[in-house]
């Protein structure tokens, strides 16, 4: 996969950055590729909008999930299942998506040491229309509180700025400037920045990632299928 | 105007507050709501206010009646099963006519229910938030912005009004991202004679009270409450409508059902079907003008929530049950998708009522 170079990548930032989106289309994209990919989610704090809740998707395109114990229930108990340790350990690809902010990246701190001896990827998401990191210091400050609790450094940015359904190509291409500055600021390479599908950016964005978007809200999904009863 | 950037729904609660002049907030965290109490816990040390969090909900609306009686604005935010311990409270407040914003984010009950979205405390809301003759003027925001503009807006009339009021927002709308523009910071007018803020040998003492060992006493207390929650009923008003002129099928739901709804109403009309929603912005006082003004056009009216009913007999109450009022909704922590209100608008289309 172009788009990241290791065999275990992290993508962690501040919530609501887009991380899981970002995540789900890493992984969908390596399987079409022909790859074996394992998404672990993370996220043990938000409640719900999480990349376990496109399992469905993703298993059909054979993207394997692990996420919390009771991920999607009416439960709130932030348990991890086992499987996530030996999935960073056992040599095929995985991407793992953390959850938010320092407390999101606690969560990863448990395997610092396993995800370390991976020598992995590190991509901090950052977006540049995300209430709290709209400057490029705030975003570096939370990077540093995000690699202190995971006890994980960073190793790319993902500029994956943008406005949910109102981003335009101006929304994209008024972020550069902000991306690069957060590259210069943390010596972190700018890997990538993201484009929604449907949005055509006049001027030539560097390292252009188009991706897809699935994370929606619950009336404007694609196909609108009837609610189960029981998630 | 200021940027549009993207905030969470329980953050931007947090933030509008702020920027509607409150520096006190008083609570205790629940899932789906606390990330209201984390961002004010940081927040609020950094701009001169108060973020306490209490042993309870139960301590925590006291000390909202005590902040709210000095004359400060003041708030909290819990979930369901909070509110129902902060009933008590609620009501020393409205008897006390000490105003105060309290925010509920929703998630499903009865009892420790569950985590997952829900809009079940509409009774509670609007019925009985706690014992005796009270109301809270009660705000049902649909999106991200509009819960930041109406925070402003409630903090504004509980002032006015003396009387504590509610966000009623769901754990959808809590957790949700969606862009919005922060209103600019104002300072609220400073104009609380009644409040317990120092008499300075200047005044009498200010008695902020719930007891009245004189029944005509709290009865005549009570009436002119009654009196203030008239001319709210008359003036205050609100509810958004959508293609619900020509409608033949009303549609009537509020929060993030309505917004499942509005969808539902636009795959309705491009099949040829005459779907229209009334959105209630107040749930008290009730929208009974907008839902009237429908009443003669309508066919049927068709109440969509994430409960089992419970705005129904208020809808039939504001159209004097001149139509049919059917009802659709997923309970539990369930939301209810677009599709299946499609389902249920095409059956009162094909007559079956």
């Amino acid at each position: 996969m172009r788009y990241i170079e290791r065999r275990v990548t992290v993508v962690c930032g501040h919530y609501g950055t887009g991380k899981t989106n970002l995540s789900i289309n890493l992984a969908l994209d390596c399987a079409r590729e022909g790859e074996h990919v394992t998404l672990i989610d993370m996220d043990v704090v938000n409640p719900y909008f999480r990349s376990s809740d496109y399992a469905d998707i993703l298993t059909r395109e054979g993207v394997r999930v692990l996420g919390p114990n009771f991920a999607n229930s009416n439960l709130d108990t932030p348990s991890l299942p086992a499987a996530i340790g030996d999935s960073i350990s056992d040599g095929e690809r995985v991407i793992i998506d953390v959850g938010g902010d320092d407390a999101g990246a606690t969560a990863l701190g448990v395997y610092s040491r396993r995800v370390t001896d991976a020598d992995p990827d590190v991509i901090y998401v950052i977006n540049r229309y995300r209430s709290q990191t709209t400057t490029p210091e705030e975003a570096v400050s939370i990077l540093s509180e995000i690699e202190n609790a995971a006890r994980i450094r960073a190793t790319c940015i993902a500029n994956n700025s943008h406005l949910k359904e109102f981003t335009t190509a101006s929304t994209v291409e008024d972020s550069l400037p902000f991306a690069e500055r957060v590259s210069e600021l943390t010596g972190l390479p700018l890997r990538f920045t993201t484009v929604p599908s449907g949005v055509d950016p006049l001027n030539k964005v560097p390292n252009m990632y188009p991706v897809s978007v699935y994370v929606r809200a619950p009336w404007e999904k694609a196909g609108n299928r009837i609610a189960e009863g029981n998630r | 105007m200021a940027e549009k950037v993207l905030m969470k729904g329980n953050e931007a609660i947090a933030e509008a507050a702020i920027a509607a002049g409150c520096r006190h907030f008083f609570g205790y965290p629940i899932t789906p709501q606390t990330e209201v109490a984390a961002y004010m816990s940081k927040r609020m040390p950094k701009i001169g206010g108060v973020y306490l969090q209490g042993e309870s909900e139960v301590a925590s609306i006291n000390m909202v009646l005590g902040a709210g009686a000095a004359g400060v604005r003041v708030m909290t935010s819990t979930s369901s099963p909070g509110i129902s311990l902060m009933a008590e409270g609620i009501s020393y407040i409205a008897g006390s006519e000490v105003p105060c914003l309290i925010v509920n984010v929703e998630r499903g009950g009865p009892g420790l229910g569950g985590i997952q979205p829900s809009q079940s405390d509409y009774f509670q809301a609007v019925k009985a938030t706690g014992h005796g003759d009270f109301h809270m003027l009660v705000f049902a925001p649909s999106t991200v912005q509009e819960t930041v503009d109406l925070i402003s807006d409630a903090f504004d009339l509980g002032d006015k009004f003396r009387i504590p009021t509610m966000i009623l927002s769901d754990g959808l709308l809590g957790q949700m991202m969606e862009p919005v523009v922060l209103p600019e910071p104002k300072d609220p007018v400073d104009n609380k004679d009644w409040a317990a803020k120092g008499h300075q040998d200047k005044r009498k003492h200010n008695v902020i009270n719930s007891l009245y060992i004189d029944p005509a006493e709290l009865e005549r207390k009570n009436r002119d409450r009654f009196e203030k929650y008239r001319i709210i009923q008359e003036n205050e008003q609100r509810a958004e409508e959508y293609l619900a002129d020509d409608a033949e099928i009303v549609l009537v739901a509020f929060g993030a059902s309505s917004r499942i709804a509005h969808s539902a109403v636009d795959m309705a009309r491009k099949k040829g079907i005459k779907a229209g929603l009334v959105r209630p912005i107040t749930l008290w006082p009730f929208p009974e003008k907008f839902l009237n003004k429908h009443a003669a056009h309508a066919k049927v009216f068709l109440s969509v929530e994430m409960n089992m009913g419970q705005m129904v007999d208020d809808v039939r109450l504001a159209i004097r049950d001149s139509k049919p009022v059917r009802f659709f909704g997923r309970t539990g922590g369930i939301v209810p998708t677009p599709a299946e209100v499609l389902q249920q608008i095409e059956k009162l289309n094909g007559g079956e009522f």
